[in-house]
């Protein structure tokens, strides 16, 4: 019986069950890897924001380019703002967002960015043109910039101090253009 | 029908069918101007292969949302503009990245979804057949034993007829 049962577990060859247990261990791996990348998001305040790249709507420039990097922006405030132009709660802050950018303009410590998520360039043209907006902007391609903050939906909108670290994020609409000021006056006024 | 010889009627001739060949361009010109706008059967077959990010795990010919109608339209542009499919799907790729295909593109790790399963598949094939040539193997061995010790059994099946004999009586 001893030797049935040998000759039993001599069945699978030695090269299969190394073979599955290999794929098995591989197929873990790649589990676990997914799941230590869906825990790192999103940025949370206090974190140093990664890098990255972002081309412009033609007719949009900044210091005279037409794509624009955040580490271009060091030293001064940036504020993110995600939109897209069939988000209704968009159009609600598009006023207070542009007003905000215009009382920072020529101070020069303060750079706005549209990251225009998930639309069609010509709907998102006539938006930008219905809200005469005039601060950078441009289409998050392949969502890779909304990707890396992980965010939830739109409007969202990033603040980021002199040193490149979130500060705050305002998911929603602003109801306010003194709600965005107030948050870009506590970063201007930080050490 | 007589047709006119003299050069006179030779350059009529000439001007009249210069004329016609320009009326004949006028006509190309103006059904090319007319070409059909692209149909929703032709947009929903490029649109049921995509899905858009923010309406998840609804793929875009069904999805009811103000972003996917603009998609939808964008698929009808760029139809019109004599895009061919790959091209279309290419752009949104470019646009919103792999994942608004609803098969993931043949490369790099997306093989993985291709050939994981598959092989799994083979491999329970292979343990399932393995187990049950040996569970057969199992079964002739044992039948091959319990005939083999017929004779030894012989008590235990006496004991058992006895046994049941003994219940039937007392019921």
């Amino acid at each position: 019986m001893t030797e049935n049962i040998q000759e039993t577990k001599r069945g699978v060859p030695l090269w299969a069950q190394i073979l599955v247990w290999g794929l098995l261990l591989g197929l873990l791996g790649l589990v676990a890897a997914g799941m230590v990348r869906t825990k790192e998001g999103p940025i949370r305040p206090g974190d140093k924001v990664r890098d990255f790249t972002m081309p412009l709507f033609s007719g949009y420039t900044f210091n005279g380019q037409s794509e624009l990097s955040l580490s271009d922006l060091s030293g001064k405030v940036v504020v993110i703002n995600f939109w897209a132009s069939w988000c209704k709660p968009c159009e609600q802050e598009a006023a207070d967002l542009e007003a905000a950018w215009r009382y920072y303009e020529n101070g020069g410590e303060v750079v706005f960015l549209g990251a225009d998520y998930v639309d069609t360039e010509p709907e998102a043209r006539a938006y930008l043109k219905k809200f005469d907006i005039t601060y950078p902007n441009g289409p998050d391609m392949g969502t890779r910039i909304s990707q890396m903050f992980r965010i939830a939906g739109v409007p969202e909108t990033y603040f980021i101090d002199r040193e490149g670290v979130l500060r705050y994020v305002q998911v929603g609409p602003f109801t306010s253009t003194a709600q965005i000021l107030q948050q870009i006056d506590a970063l201007l006024q930080a050490p | 029908m007589k047709f006119d010889l003299t050069p006179r009627g030779l350059r009529i001739t000439l001007y009249v069918f210069l004329f016609a060949l320009i009326l004949a361009g006028f006509g190309t010109a103006t059904v090319s101007a007319q070409a059909p706008t692209p149909t929703d059967d032709e947009v929903n077959a490029i649109a049921k292969q995509l899905f858009c990010p923010v309406c998840e795990n609804t793929p875009l010919d069904v999805c009811p949302t103000e972003a996917c109608r603009q998609w939808r339209d964008l698929i009808r542009l760029k139809l019109a503009e004599g895009w061919t499919e790959d091209q279309i799907k290419q752009y949104f790729v470019d646009n919103y990245g792999a994942r608004v295909l609803s098969e993931p593109p043949r490369t790099g790790l997306n093989w993985l979804v291709y050939l994981v399963p598959p092989a799994l598949i083979g491999v329970g094939a292979l343990i399932l057949f393995t187990a049950f040539r040996s569970w057969r193997r199992l079964d002739a061995e044992l039948a091959e034993a319990d005939a083999g010790s017929g004779e030894e059994a012989a008590p235990d099946d006496e004991y058992i007829t006895r046994l049941e004999e003994e219940l039937r009586q007392r019921d």
